[in-house]
């Protein structure tokens, strides 16, 4: 396993397509890590609901605004991060959406299913304002990662 | 109109045209008076939080409607996901079509 992180960064458009784009850019990262087909597809989901909250949230739909994607490789773990533009937010201000009066709302559950489909999720502030969401996954054969099955 | 309408989905139900086109045609049935409704998912591998949106908005303005919607055949990822979000218990999830159809009111 190399030592060096790798990363990898891309621009995203504020565009309802970016949302697959960055999915599919991440799943095929994860795929070449070796994590297992399960891994892969909750690393994907994280991603694709990562993107939609910029998009919808962080961005209100705004195409004169950018998402950031990046992907770190580190020796032990993926991260990934979907900056955007917004004016950022604190993740205890966001309603639970398992609580018994949050249940039948249409919306709230994107960060709740990043928080369940990755090993540790938190958010930052952007260097310039917005919220960066930071999902994190322990490469397979790593202490609890999965090792591929 | 008293009769149960099945309706087959296939494929994803994500942000954009597959959760658009499930609110589009759960509009169109209360539209037409359907009330008793079943969607049948055994093809959709894929939901996300956008779908997952559209199937409880679907689910109250039915049961607004004072009528019945549930699911039938659900995939194990999409069971999954209905259960950590703990909508598995709010809807009626049925693996039978027969026994879908006899469990209306």
């Amino acid at each position: 396993m190399a030592d060096k992180t790798q990363r990898i960064e891309v621009t995203l458009e504020t565009v309802l397509d970016s949302v697959d784009l960055a999915e599919s850019i991440v799943m095929r990262i994860a795929e070449a890590s070796g994590f297992s087909e399960e891994d892969i597809h909750k690393i994907g989901m994280a991603v694709r609901e990562g993107v939609i909250n910029a998009y919808n949230y962080g961005n209100q739909q705004d195409r004169g605004k950018k998402i950031l994607l990046t992907v770190e490789l580190e020796p032990r773990r993926m991260v990934v991060r979907v900056l955007d533009e917004g004016k950022g937010f604190e993740l205890h201000e966001i309603p639970d959406p398992l609580a018994e009066e949050n249940l039948l709302r249409t919306s709230g559950r994107g960060l709740f299913l990043m928080r369940a489909f990755m090993d540790d999720f938190h958010v930052e502030r952007g260097p310039r304002g917005g919220a960066e969401l930071v999902m994190i996954k322990k490469l397979p054969g790593t202490d609890s990662g999965d090792a591929g099955h | 109109m008293g009769e149960v309408i099945i309706v087959d989905f296939s494929g994803k139900i994500t942000l954009g045209e597959g959760s658009s086109m499930l609110r589009r045609t759960l509009y169109d049935l209360i539209g037409r008076g359907h009330r008793k409704i079943v969607l049948n998912l055994y093809d959709v591998d894929y939901i996300d939080s956008s779908g997952i949106g559209e199937l409880v908005s679907g689910y109250t303005t039915v049961r607004g409607a004072q009528g019945e919607l549930k699911l039938l055949n659900l995939t194990k990822r999409i069971k999954d996901l209905l259960q950590i979000t703990r909508l598995y218990t709010v809807f009626d999830v049925r693996s039978d079509e027969d026994e879908a159809i006899r469990s209306f009111s």
